[in-house]
């Protein structure tokens, strides 16, 4: 047999066109558009009173400006809801250009469109827009007290609320012979892909059809959205998905405005139309994550074990709901993460504040629920005297106890059952790995040098590979050329190669024979997307499931040629042929041209298909009624529930006692995603979403002033890290396989970012001596805490008396 | 109301090219969408992300803080103009293939030009001063963890076979 491709670090395919910068972006798509360019609110919250393009009428290369009143029918209607819930009380999302309010600073009031992108932003700046300024709502806590109520019509900012319990949670902590409260927040960070949005569009009037262009992480969410708001029909609309710089979420909303007024202009127009977002456009209109307030209170035995659990969540969802609560159910189930709670109960309110929309960034609210939950194992080994991973251990689900119901509604709708996981063995991993048995020795002589030292650990499980459904479409040409087709998108994660891998092992074929086509409805009309890790799952298992397919076809057919029982028959690199007598065979091209039965002959490969080029059973139809012509197949794979891989994060930091700078010292990751397939790109997924966990815990945050001004809208001051600020990760597999499907593999896109805040505010408050409750932490942040501690405003751990270095004493600090 | 425009020629990548611009247009603009040269990427048009980094005389500048009309004069050196179109590839687009450096590759240009001149000057850089050669890009999808062994690679690979390692653009007399 060849070697195997599944599990091996095989190199991708994807990158000679991207090295060579022979991609195709959005924005690369060549020339011959015109371009567009929105006009956006300055203001958090107003009333449009009237808008004046006159100035702008006499710029050279002005094509159109559009604002609400030229929409109708559906375009002018709000945007959908695309994921209703019963949790939903009043769901309110954005119309294509504002109408009558804008409700965050950056939503688009108008749309220029003009021969050229500067052209068009020219005109953008002298159209007069009057507003009527009304009071923000910037906040939690402002949302909360709704002073202000962002839209007209409700009494209050509540967008969603919603309760899930098992057993009484109340009740439970009341009885258990310790409770402990903690209240948490997390700020807003972002996916801030280095591509932005962007989207093309072209209208051909011959053929009545509309071809767009969207750099998005669904092509057929698209199509159908684009659709139905301009009144076509499903097969006049295409989308392609050009190479895509990023998405970690924000492209799975769509339809965004943009997307939908290119292709209403570019058909209005009869003429080819592209966007491209710009930096400060992605920060303002595109979406944002994160920001929660938790209240927890918790009662456990004496043993570390959780008898109650009960979590109130203030979420922040920004100006609209476009993508319905997804992230607070999330937070919400995914806060349980490899534990069994007890009783629980967990409420989440959704709240209306003047801001961008938030919306799933990588982790989608598993960030926000694993700190809550981390944070409470933390407090109660502190209260306990207890070592914090042996809390933690107590509460594990046991591998044994799989599958284990928690007894919830996952955001897929279906049950919150965990397929399987070893949670134990993943504890082990990572005490191993950190040498957390170690630690206390290493903080010792670290004190000894005058340094300030912590570790940290969390634990998580991640629900991926979500249904409803992925196809998969293989088709073997006559040149032996075998084309694999999935409707999902590729956004750097690797799915060429991943897909190539599978359908190279299930049907015998070199990789450098197969080309993978991603996120074009041409090729695949029915998909859902990219998101919460269900590429390789779901997609993955549909490919394979299809070339299992086309190769039972292969072999029958070939078996008939060569007078060969299929069972006899291997395909071994590209050639189908007899076990044991490899001279007898074919080419599995040959095969397909045998699968076609033709009537023309117009190349080589065709005159070998005729019907009249060999003998004939005259008895026998040429197609057999339960046959079809071709060596191809598309096979769906629809999972039952979502798979849950898991992992646990362990770190080291310093603090340094002076200018409370924050430095990882050591950053070690288990995971567990069951199978791997490409074990090289699954390790590249870890290091980028451990580095977008720390940039959310140390770094990133979005600076909304009192008034909605994002005060931090570009590179230069909203902090991404560079290499100078990520730590090298030390990375341990476990692979528990699912039996959920075919290949036994789980998602593996997210789990680097979600332990992020954490463990490392689990690290810090081990280095400091008293608890972290809010994240992220700057080392201004951690400098007031210090000071908010000397003055005894913060209790301090129980778990030892702050161990700093005696001449520095925190919140002493010399000003 | 129209917009003085200048007819400029830049040589890129070794080859003359002619086109005509307003003063405002940026390099990077006048790179991607008038000569076509769009491996060439922007991701913040603020001087910060480094994605739009090309070599100007064999110097990694940031070409959406150059305006097109100052490039005259200069050779200039884009992603395209690492390796030969049919050739194999430049040691560092080859290393960052081998190390996994990239993953959806929007940032890679900027990169990949930053390193190709920096192991012109540094061709054995330590783990640390990799680490720091490359600090001034963003990359929002690997972490950068690979893309730190891609520079310890590539500077291997040029150190085994130089003959392997295609001419920059920059005439031999004006490389620093
Ligand atoms: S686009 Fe030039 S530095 Fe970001
Ligand atoms: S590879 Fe995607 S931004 Fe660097």
């Amino acid at each position: 047999m060849s070697t195997r491709m599944f599990g091996a670090p095989v190199a991708r395919t994807e990158d000679e066109r991207l090295l060579r910068g022979r991609g195709a972006f959005l924005d690369d798509l060549g020339p011959g558009a015109l371009a567009a360019a929105f006009v956006r609110s300055p203001h958090a919250h107003a009333r449009v009173v009237g808008i004046d393009a006159e100035d702008a009428l006499d710029v050279d290369g002005l094509v159109a400006v559009y604002t609400h009143d030229d929409l109708s029918g559906p375009m002018a209607e709000p945007l959908p809801m695309l994921i209703p819930h019963p949790g939903i009380i009043d769901g309110r999302t954005p119309y294509a250009l504002a109408k009558e309010y804008v409700h965050h600073v950056g939503a688009a009031v108008a749309m220029v469109v003009a021969t050229d992108r500067y052209t068009a932003e020219d005109v953008a700046e002298r159209i007069r827009v009057d507003y009527e300024v009304l009071d923000p709502v910037v906040g939690i806590e402002a949302a909360a007290r709704a002073d202000v109520v962002l839209h007209p019509g409700m009494a209050d900012n509540v967008a969603a609320h919603h309760v899930q319990e098992v057993g009484d949670a109340p009740a439970a902590i009341d009885a258990a012979p310790n409770v402990l409260d903690l209240e948490l927040d997390i700020e807003r960070s972002a996916c801030t892909p280095i591509e932005g949005r962007g989207v093309r569009a072209r209208w051909d009037p011959a053929d009545a059809r509309l071809r767009v262009y969207s750099s998005t992480q669904t092509a057929t969410g698209v199509r159908a959205a684009v659709a139905a708001k301009l009144g076509l029909g499903l097969g006049q609309v295409e989308v392609v998905v050009p190479d895509v710089g990023g998405g970690f979420g924000v492209k799975i909303v769509h339809p965004w405005p943009e997307e939908l007024m290119v292709p209403w202009a570019a058909r209005l127009l009869g003429r080819e139309i592209t966007w491209t977002e710009d930096r400060r456009e992605h920060f303002v209109s595109a979406a944002h994550e994160r920001a929660q307030r938790q209240r927890i209170r918790v009662g456990f035995d004496d043993s570390g074990r959780l008898l109650g659990l009960d979590v109130a969540i203030l979420h922040d969802n920004g100006a609209y709901l476009p993508y319905g609560v997804i992230v607070p159910i999330v937070t919400s189930t995914q806060l349980l993460g490899p534990y069994k709670p007890g009783a629980y109960r967990v409420v989440f309110t959704s709240l209306y504040t003047s801001t961008v929309i938030v919306t799933p960034y990588r982790g989608a609210g598993r960030p926000q629920g694993v700190f809550a939950m981390e944070r409470t194992m933390d407090a109660i080994a502190d209260h306990l005297g207890l070592d914090r991973a042996d809390v933690r251990a107590a509460n594990f689900i046991r591998p044994d106890e799989m599958p284990y119901d928690q007894g919830l509604l996952f955001q897929d709708g279906r049950p919150l059952i965990y397929d399987s996981g070893d949670y134990p063995a993943a504890l082990a991993a990572i005490k191993k790995l950190v040498d957390w048995d170690g630690f206390a020795a290493y903080r010792e002589r670290a004190l000894a040098e005058g340094r300030r030292v912590g570790i940290g650990l969390a634990c998580y499980v991640e629900g991926t590979g979500p249904g409803p459904y992925e196809g998969g479409h293989v088709q073997v040409e006559t040149d032996g050329t075998v084309r694999v087709a999935t409707g999902l998108t590729s956004q750097g994660q690797g799915h060429e190669t991943v897909l190539a891998q599978i359908v190279a092992d299930e049907l015998g074929i070199a990789m450098s024979d197969i080309v993978v086509t991603t996120g074009d409805t041409r090729r695949m009309g029915y998909s859902v997307g990219t998101f919460a890790s269900r590429g390789a799952v779901t997609s993955g298992s549909a490919v394979a499931l299809a070339a299992r397919s086309v190769r039972e076809k292969a072999l029958r057919i070939a078996g008939e040629a060569l007078e060969a029982d299929p069972a006899d028959l291997e395909i071994v690199h590209g050639r189908v042929r007899v076990k044991g007598a490899p001279a007898t065979g074919m080419d599995i091209g040959t095969v397909a041209v045998l699968s076609n039965p033709l009537r023309y002959a117009f190349d080589d490969a065709s005159r070998a298909a005729t019907q009249f080029a060999g003998p004939a059973d005259y008895d026998r139809a040429p197609v057999d009624p339960d046959d079809s012509p071709g060596l191809e197949s598309a096979e769906y794979h629809s999972p039952l529930r979502c798979t849950f891989a898991a992992g646990m994060h362990a770190a080291v930091v310093e603090t340094d006692p002076e200018t409370a700078e924050i430095r990882i010292l050591r950053y070690c990751v288990v995971h567990d995603c069951g199978r791997l397939v490409n074990p090289m790109i699954v390790e590249g997924q870890v290091h980028g979403g451990v580095a977008q966990g720390v940039a959310g815990a140390l770094y990133e945050r979005m600076a909304y002033d009192g008034s909605g001004q994002l005060l931090n809208a570009s590179f230069m001051d909203f902090l991404i890290p560079y290499s100078s600020e990520v730590p090298a990760v030390a990375i341990d597999h476990l692979e528990t396989p699912s039996p959920l499907n075919p290949l036994g593999v789980k998602g593996a896109g997210e789990a680097g970012v979600i332990p992020g805040s954490a463990v490392l505010a689990a690290a810090v408050e081990d280095a400091e001596g008293f608890p972290i409750t809010a994240m992220p932490i700057s080392p201004s942040d951690l400098f007031d805490l210090r000071r908010r501690f000397a003055a005894g405003e913060i209790a301090p751990l129980r778990r030892r008396a702050p161990r700093v270095p005696a001449q520095q004493q925190p919140g002493q600090e010399r000003r | 109301m129209g917009e003085r425009m200048h007819d400029i020629r830049l040589s890129v990548n070794g080859v003359p090219h002619a086109a005509t611009v307003p003063a405002r247009r940026l390099l990077s603009d006048c790179l991607r969408h008038d000569l076509g040269l769009t491996g060439t990427h922007v991701g913040c048009e603020h001087g910060v992300c480094g994605a739009c980094t090309v070599l100007v005389d064999g110097r990694p500048a940031r070409s959406c803080l150059m305006l097109a009309v100052g490039a005259e004069g200069h050779e200039l050196t884009t992603v395209e103009g690492l390796a030969d179109p049919g050739g194999p590839l430049h040691p560092v687009q080859q290393a960052f293939r081998e190390c996994h450096g990239l993953q959806c590759g929007f940032c890679t240009p900027g990169f990949l030009t930053l390193i190709a001149a920096y192991l012109e000057e540094h061709p054995d850089p330590t783990e640390a001063e990799a680490r720091e050669a490359v600090a001034g890009n963003l990359c929002r999808c690997t972490g950068y963890t690979n893309i730190v062994a891609a520079v310890l690679r590539a500077a291997e690979l040029r150190r085994a076979g130089p003959a392997a390692v295609p001419e920059p653009a920059v005439p031999a007399e004006e490389r620093p």
